[in-house]
């Protein structure tokens, strides 16, 4: 589904991120772990065509994403709170990624009322603005967002991050459900390792930008990652 | 303690980003508030001889009494618009080892010497020093000083309290404009009931103890209300309105362009920034009566009509559409993530500018007052504004590296940007080409022909649009990385 190539990114002369090869095929859940500064959102961020490659190329379904725009209708992401607009109601933002990806206001209706248990009722009719939410609610209401539209990429940069257990717990399910049975790429990264082993199939290392470990996650896989940041 | 306290003061200044990096832009805004400085102390030495020179038969000292009620009211405003409150930095402290009423005292204390308290002084001690000059007893001028920099100093803490009463500050904003064209128009002169209490300051100067004492008791006031709302959840916290969903589903008819243009209207509906841009607009009609009402002599000339035009029916056209696309900044990756047609993201810019414009047209419709000649040129300006205006301000956007903090006022006024000269480029169409348009036609052929060319000009850009609109795709696609990374920087 994703295939990237010696891709890298150079700030300045410093290189933030170097991958030369790494394919993730469809309906995988791809987990991306690395320290601060391990170039997790700068990866993000090229896939989704916010940044210029330095070098190389990403081609997600057959669209080298800096190229064409072809692959936004099947792609969708929530990086941080700019994927949010801050003045609109959750579910004004909602119709509105909606409409931008041909649902109308039924089909949209429909997918929130799935993630009733998800949004705890800390959502919807709240009388108030998405900037005016908690971050942890906030990060809710992105996340439904990015499902809105039958994607089959997905992309979330640490969504597990702010949220309370009970929704963190939802969230996997939700992630399991999404790969499992409906085929979709999920690629999420995280800080939390026994959330991302419990979730990814697949967990890639990073480490200054460059690839140090890619792990099938078995039983072994939690350990084995605890040891590598232990050191 | 107060030491250390100023000396966060002091980073945070140098530091901000608002301030920015650049030491040429640091240095622009240091000469910028010197020659502020500079044009105050000239108004206030020379204003006393000037009036005294146009207005032989009244005294200076009444004449300047009887307009300080405007006076007063336009410092307000500007504070409203632009005085930050001191409570934002006072959070981090909250937690830390320091007495409560230090805390509070340092941020109320540091309001007594900000920018817009002291900018006074270079106006009203010139005025007083030349009253001296002119032998005005000094007992007698002392005690006016003192009223009315008193009177300054209230309104500074008058403010801490309003800053988030739009209702009252727009009663009273409206109050003081009708006020205003009421004394213009010679029907009611509210100075008749202000200008004897200025005077008695003078005249009576022990009375200056009584704007003294209401500034000591709003000092207390707002001592009270920051010590008691010295609490996260009470003060200082922004406090969060209940709100409802608004669908606009008879925007669909717009088909693609309605998904954006409903998030357009709510944007200026919902954001204190976009608010304050709406009501520039507003004060933008009434800018012709400067030009019509011939008060003014430097606006005297023919080709200032044409300018007045663009001016009046284009307020909004100007004001908001410069700043396409930083309305978006906050939100730009998500815009840049999704699959959005560029032409419908753009078009319901130029609807809802078209829109304004129209409406603009139709409230200036008072201009006919001033005869054919005025309304026609608001209306030639129309014309313009929408036919050529409209793509060069879309155009001049794609180039607009600065993003906007929708929740907030400042930097309104003045931001950086209006330094790039690629944007000063962008001002030559806009403005100056339609007056030297309106030149050629009216010293050939007369005002009308001038108004025909002018007109014309707007219907060829008009015509024009989906070509033009191309252009600007193209254009917003290659700063496409430049933007989304100085949006960025600064969220």
């Amino acid at each position: 589904m994703i295939i990237t190539t010696n891709l890298s990114k150079k700030y300045n002369n410093k290189v933030v991120l170097d991958i030369e090869h790494l394919e993730i095929p469809k309906g995988q859940s791809f987990g991306l772990v690395g320290n601060n500064g391990a170039g997790k959102t700068t990866y993000f961020s090229l896939l989704l065509d916010l940044i210029q490659p330095s070098r190389g190329e990403i081609i997600n379904n057959g669209v080298g994403v800096d190229k064409s725009e072809d692959w936004k209708p099947f792609t969708s992401a929530f990086i941080d709170e700019t994927f949010l607009i801050g003045y609109l109601t959750p579910e004004e933002y909602f119709y509105f990624i909606g409409e931008l990806r041909g649902q109308n206001k039924a089909d949209v209706d429909v997918l929130i009322a799935q993630y009733e248990d998800f949004f705890h009722g800390e959502i919807l009719n709240q009388k108030k603005y998405l900037r005016d939410l908690s971050k942890g609610n906030q990060k809710k209401v992105g996340i439904v967002a990015a499902l809105i539209g039958t994607p089959e990429v997905i992309i979330l940069d640490e969504p597990f991050a702010n949220l309370d257990p009970s929704t963190q717990i939802r969230l996997k399910s939700i992630i399991k459900g999404l790969t499992e049975t409906q085929g979709v790429t999920v690629l999420i990264s995280s800080h939390d390792l026994l959330h991302v082993t419990d979730v990814c199939n697949r967990i890639v290392v990073l480490e200054k930008g460059v690839i140090v470990k890619d792990l099938e996650t078995n039983q072994e896989t939690l350990k084995e990652l605890e040891l590598h940041f232990a050191n | 303690m107060t030491l250390k306290l100023l000396s966060l003061e002091w980073k945070s200044f140098v530091r901000s980003k608002s301030f920015g990096n650049n030491l040429a832009i640091k240095i622009l805004m240091g000469f910028f508030a010197l020659f502020m400085i500079l044009c105050f102390s000239f108004m206030g030495i020379g204003s006393f001889y000037i009036l005294r020179e146009t207005f032989p038969e009244e005294d200076p000292l009444a004449f300047f009494n009887k307009y300080l009620v405007f006076y007063l009211t336009a410092d307000l405003v500007s504070r409203y618009f632009l005085q930050k409150m001191p409570v934002v930095n006072i959070k981090p402290l909250l937690y830390l080892p320091l007495k409560k009423r230090k805390v509070v005292a340092f941020a109320l204390n540091k309001t007594i010497f900000s920018f817009f308290n002291g900018i006074h002084a270079f106006l009203f001690i010139p005025f007083s020093v030349a009253l001296l000059i002119e032998d005005y007893p000094f007992i007698n001028v002392m005690g006016w000083y003192l009223a009315v920099t008193a009177m300054m100093y209230c309104s500074n803490f008058i403010n801490v309290f309003v800053n988030n009463k739009n209702g009252i500050f727009y009663a009273v904003l409206g109050t003081m404009i009708v006020f205003g064209v009421l004394h213009y128009v010679d029907i009611f002169d509210v100075t008749q009931l202000t200008q004897p209490i200025f005077q008695s300051f003078y005249y009576k100067p022990y009375l200056a103890f009584v704007p003294v004492i209401a500034l000591v008791v709003l000092y207390k006031m707002a001592f009270k209300y920051f010590t008691n709302n010295f609490y996260l959840d009470m003060g200082l916290s922004g406090k969060i309105e209940s709100v409802k969903s608004e669908d606009y589903t008879w925007l669909n008819r717009f088909g693609h362009v309605s998904i954006f243009l409903k998030n357009d209207i709510r944007l200026l509906k919902r954001n204190k920034r976009a608010k304050t841009t709406l009501l520039m607009s507003l004060l933008f009609l009434f800018y012709g009566l400067a030009f019509f009402t011939n008060s003014i002599d430097a606006y005297k000339g023919p080709i200032w009509k044409m300018f007045a035009g663009i001016f009046v029916s284009g307020g909004f056209l100007l004001n908001f559409g410069q700043l396409v696309p930083s309305w978006d900044s906050a939100y730009y990756p998500l815009l840049m993530s999704q699959n959005i047609r560029y032409k419908a993201y753009l078009t319901s810019k130029w609807y809802l500018m078209v829109l304004a414009t129209v409406l603009s047209t139709i409230l200036s419709g008072f201009y006919l007052y001033f005869g054919w000649e005025a309304y026609a040129a608001v209306v030639v300006g129309a014309m313009y504004n929408i036919g050529v205006n409209s793509h060069m301000v879309l155009w001049g956007g794609a180039y607009l590296k600065t993003p906007i903090d929708l929740t907030s006022n400042k930097k309104a006024f003045g931001d950086k940007q209006s330094f790039s000269p690629k944007l000063m480029f962008f001002a030559i169409p806009k403005l100056l080409l339609p007056l030297v348009i309106y030149a050629i036609g009216y010293y050939t052929l007369g005002a009308t022909f001038g108004f025909a060319l002018v007109a014309s000009c707007g219907v060829m850009g008009f015509l024009f649009k989906n070509k033009v609109f191309n252009i600007i795709e193209k254009v917003y696609k290659s700063e496409k990385y430049k933007t989304l990374s100085a949006y960025k920087e600064s969220n």
